[in-house]
């Protein structure tokens, strides 16, 4: 393989595991939310991003990611926590039946005008996610002197990962509101475990595999705490 | 003016403490505390990746039974 695939192959496969991250939190936030604001918050993401790129260039790795992710990572833990909690609680309630936005008093997105939960959600994920994808590419490009080839690889994975994303959005739609609440609950807090304590200084053991132990980790949680709530409903109906 | 400029922060301000926070303040609060413990663990040398995760767990069980009991 010449140098330059070598640059393509691996900024490619890099990226694409953060394209993966950003792509699965406009997908999930979407269809829970809605598509119009958290396209939206996903355009500027991509809007700002462009501009510090821009700005920047090979400059950027100057960013210092660690506030980033300690920030972004914080918020989608808090966030991300109270859709897991609030997904539990209805599947354990209602099964797959989905729910009303009223139940639990959770605030539905608004008929007119901009979603700002959805909007906020998609923004962060597309820009630290993009961010990264950009470090990515300068940290591989400016290494190999191929800075060229560099750019279009990380550029294809986001375009193919998204392409994916794109192509999958009206199955994910069709999954019942309150297992997606769950579903996209899990993954925020997998990922706002994985960057707030990245962005700490912590080492996760085993690197960015860990992201999907903490899904499974918290997937296993909450099926737990479904059977939990299963039986408490079960046997306060037998008291009554 | 000065009218429009409050209702506005206080909308931002209710936007996000209902975005952070949301119904249980008390789970929130638990999980900056952990995530302040966990630096201080990594500036004195412990890697404790398992703190954030195992007490986000122990806080949603708490915050279900409190809200099963309302």
């Amino acid at each position: 393989m010449t140098g330059a695939a070598v640059v393509v192959v691996t900024t490619f496969l890099a990226s694409s595991v953060e394209a993966i991250e950003m792509v699965t939190i406009v997908l999930g936030v979407g269809a829970t939310r809605g598509w119009r604001s958290t396209l939206a918050g996903a355009g500027a993401g991509f809007a700002i991003l462009a501009v510090v790129i821009a700005a920047m260039g090979v400059a950027l790795t100057a960013i210092p990611i660690g506030p980033l992710r300690v920030l972004v990572g914080t918020l989608l833990l808090l966030f991300g926590l109270q859709w897991f909690r609030k997904g539990i609680a209805r599947v354990a309630a209602r099964g797959l039946a989905g729910y009303q936005w009223h139940d639990g008093g959770e605030a539905p997105p608004p008929a007119a005008g901009l979603d700002w939960t959805a909007f906020v959600l998609a923004f962060k994920g597309v820009l630290l996610e993009g961010l990264e994808v950009a470090f990515i590419v300068v940290t591989f490009g400016a290494t190999a002197r191929m800075l060229g080839p560099a750019i279009f690889a990380g550029a294809a994975a986001v375009v193919v990962i998204g392409g994916i994303g794109l192509a999958l959005h009206r199955v994910v739609s069709r999954i019942p509101r309150s297992l997606l609440q769950l579903i996209v609950g899990t993954l925020l807090t997998s990922f706002g475990t994985f960057w707030a304590l990245e962005g700490l200084g912590v080492e996760w053991p085993q690197s960015d595999a860990d992201i999907a132990l903490l899904l499974t980790f918290y997937s296993l949680a909450a099926l737990a705490y479904i059977g939990l709530e299963r039986r408490a409903h079960a046997r306060a109906l037998e008291a009554a | 003016m000065a009218g429009a400029v409050l209702r506005a922060a206080a909308g931002v301000a209710r936007f996000l403490y209902g975005f952070v926070v949301g119904d249980d303040w008390r789970a929130a609060l638990a999980m900056l505390l952990a995530l302040v413990i966990t630096a201080l663990f990594v500036v004195n040398g412990v890697n404790a990746w398992w703190l954030v995760p195992l007490l986000a767990v122990v806080m949603t069980g708490v915050s279900l039974r409190r809200q099963a009991r309302r």
